[in-house]
């Protein structure tokens, strides 16, 4: 007991006696919760629009305002020639062309109007495919309001809508337990690799290699220490979440640090397992890098796992960031239960058991 | 001199791949003796030396340290002897104070005794006024003798000492030496290696390895004579001439 406690002051002293740890310990949760929830960000915003009125009536110029209206598109220019739109668009000042065509007031009033075009600039798949939906739903609903005031012809007949896309949805929050995770797996999992290694690159791990000491032992007191960062770590993004983006759990908090504890033992054991199988720094830094790639992509932080090809989805079953936001997302949106959720607490407590009897059974005191 | 055999080797060997690095060595070291392990670089010292703390799985042979056995029994080695490595590698980051409280307390040392050894320990070496000082700003000389204190703060009874005056100026390998001689009149058996055929001369008995094998052994003025040599200079160079490896 008292060889661990003299390790884990150890371990303590050399993180607050590194002149740069400390900081980034307190100001890397602190900056990225504040500042990459505002810019990590799919909704879509700033859609440029040109308008090719052939119509000239009330009808058009209502929905070029309308379209200047809309939080999300800005009218970009209006002309009355499709080329000089089309132009626009290829260089890139335009996202969204609609043409509404001749006499389509007059042709609505008495019959079924030709119709209106729009086209999209797709390179930004997702800017010009969202883009789109909302221009359909400003046109859709400037005809719905005309409509409404003389309505021979009905809306629907003369655009369809297929409306698959909640604006309201905050993003923010669907974000934030992405970004509390990715804190951890930076935190608790570069920097327990970092200090082991460092101590390779040094040499002082050889005088710990030629003591008595367990490899037990010394790994539990490399691991501690961002056992506790993490908890920090894990509250301060909780409260800026709430003060500044007024995210509040709607479940426990605690089914949180549950889930919070079970994932930074996991993160910290699979990457003291990675460190025992380097050298350097370099090589850690690089297979770290190759696995948070596939966490961060393919975990369901970023995209939904939902979906993701077949054999993808399968695959996300070993990655333990897949359990954890579930668990985050599900409690904070939803006020899910940790019953309810005892499948992704199992399993993140099944890799943490893993990781760990890994990273200690590899350790190797002798070569 | 003291018979009980403390360090016992046979035919020890290494091999990593198809190189042997450390050649079927045998012999004996006693209790108390300062045991100089001498040979030109890449002969095969710390190879042999690794081996005998637990560091190092030998591929064949066998060996004893302080009772136990080399093969099967590294971690109880770990408690009775101390290890200083050809390089400093002591906590940069830590004091005089924090490394030495450290390394007592993980060889078991109770609060008590690790201040009572520490500050006698501090008194000795005088570094009374560099207690509170980061390891990392000491100059070497001072690091050398520090890790000698640690690696013997657990009164072990065998302590490995692999190239300990390397670039340490003569002043201080002096001092150093002083260190040496007191810890083997205590009955604590010294294992060295070293560079220095000065502090060979020093030694009660010296082993000269060429090419991973151990190629004499014996006290220093019995191998002057055995090689009619002037010093162990001479015994060295007369030995180490031959040698097929080296940088």
């Amino acid at each position: 007991m008292r060889t661990f406690l003299v390790l884990l002051q150890k371990e303590f002293l050399q993180i607050r006696r590194n002149s740069f740890l400390p900081k980034l310990i307190i100001a890397f949760p602190i900056m990225v919760m504040l500042i990459m929830p505002l810019i990590m960000t799919m909704d879509v915003r700033n859609v440029n629009v040109a308008i090719v009125d052939l119509d000239r009536s009330t009808t058009s110029r209502r929905i070029a305002s309308h379209v200047e209206a809309s939080e999300y598109l800005t009218l970009a220019q209006t002309t009355a020639e499709y080329p000089l739109a089309l132009e626009a668009l290829e260089q890139g000042d335009v996202d969204v062309i609609v043409q509404i065509p001749a006499d389509f007031e007059r042709d609505m009033a008495v019959s079924t109007p030709e119709h209106i075009s729009i086209t999209a600039n797709a390179v930004n798949a997702t800017k010009g495919g969202i883009g789109m939906q909302y221009v359909v739903q400003t046109i859709v609903r400037t005809l719905g309001e005309i409509g409404g005031e003389r309505a021979p012809v009905k809306v629907s007949e003369l655009i369809t809508v297929e409306n698959r896309y909640n604006p309201t949805l905050n993003y923010r929050h669907y974000m934030i337990p992405a970004l509390m995770i990715i804190l951890f797996i930076l935190i608790c999992g570069f920097l327990p690799a970092l200090s082991i290694v460092g101590e390779k690159e040094s040499g002082s791990i050889e005088q710990i290699n030629v003591t008595p000491i367990s490899r037990f032992t010394f790994t539990l007191a490399k691991l501690v220490p961002y056992w506790i960062i993490g908890l920090f770590v894990v509250t301060v993004a909780m409260l800026i979440a709430r003060l500044v983006y007024g995210l509040a759990p709607v479940g426990s908090v605690w089914a949180i640090y549950l889930g919070a504890v079970l994932f930074i033992l996991t993160i910290s054991g699979f990457s003291l397992t990675i460190a025992n199988f380097s050298d350097t720094m370099q090589q850690t830094m690089f297979v770290m890098f190759f696995f948070i790639m596939i966490f961060m992509l393919m975990s369901g932080l970023l995209t939904p796992v939902d979906s993701m090809p077949e054999w993808a989805q399968r695959f996300t079953l070993i990655l333990p960031p897949r359990y954890y936001v579930e668990i985050l997302r599900a409690v904070y949106l939803k006020g899910t239960t940790l019953s309810e959720l005892w499948i992704n607490y199992a399993a993140l407590g099944g890799f943490a058991v893993v990781f760990n009897t890994l990273a200690a059974i590899t350790y190797k005191k002798r070569s | 001199m003291n018979s009980e055999i403390v360090i016992s080797v046979r035919e020890l060997t290494k091999r990593f791949g198809d190189f042997t690095a450390v050649d079927r060595i045998s012999f004996d070291v006693h209790r108390g003796e300062i045991f100089g392990f001498l040979g030109a670089n890449g002969a095969g010292k710390t190879t042999a030396m690794r081996m005998l703390c637990g560091l190092s799985y030998p591929t064949a042979g066998s060996g004893s340290v302080a009772g136990f056995d080399v093969m099967r029994e590294g971690e109880k080695i770990k408690r009775h002897i101390g290890y200083m490595s050809q390089r400093f590698s002591l906590y940069n980051d830590l004091t005089v104070w924090e490394n030495m409280r450290l390394f007592a307390g993980i060889y078991g040392l109770n609060r008590r005794e690790t201040e009572e050894r520490a500050s006698a320990l501090l008194k000795r070496l005088n570094f009374e006024a560099e207690r509170d000082t980061l390891v990392g700003s000491l100059p070497l000389g001072w690091k050398q003798k520090l890790s000698f204190a640690i690696a013997t703060i657990h009164r072990p009874e065998v302590v490995f000492l692999d190239e300990p005056t390397g670039g340490v100026d003569p002043v201080t390998r002096r001092q150093f030496w002083e260190l040496i001689y007191e810890a083997a009149s205590e009955g604590t058996t010294i294992f060295v290696t070293t560079h220095y055929m000065d502090e060979a001369e020093y030694c009660s008995r010296v082993s000269i390895m060429v090419d991973g094998e151990v190629r004499a052994l014996d006290t220093p003025a019995r191998l002057k004579q055995q090689f009619a040599a002037e010093s162990m200079d001479e015994v060295f160079r007369t030995l180490a001439r031959g040698a097929q490896r080296g940088e």
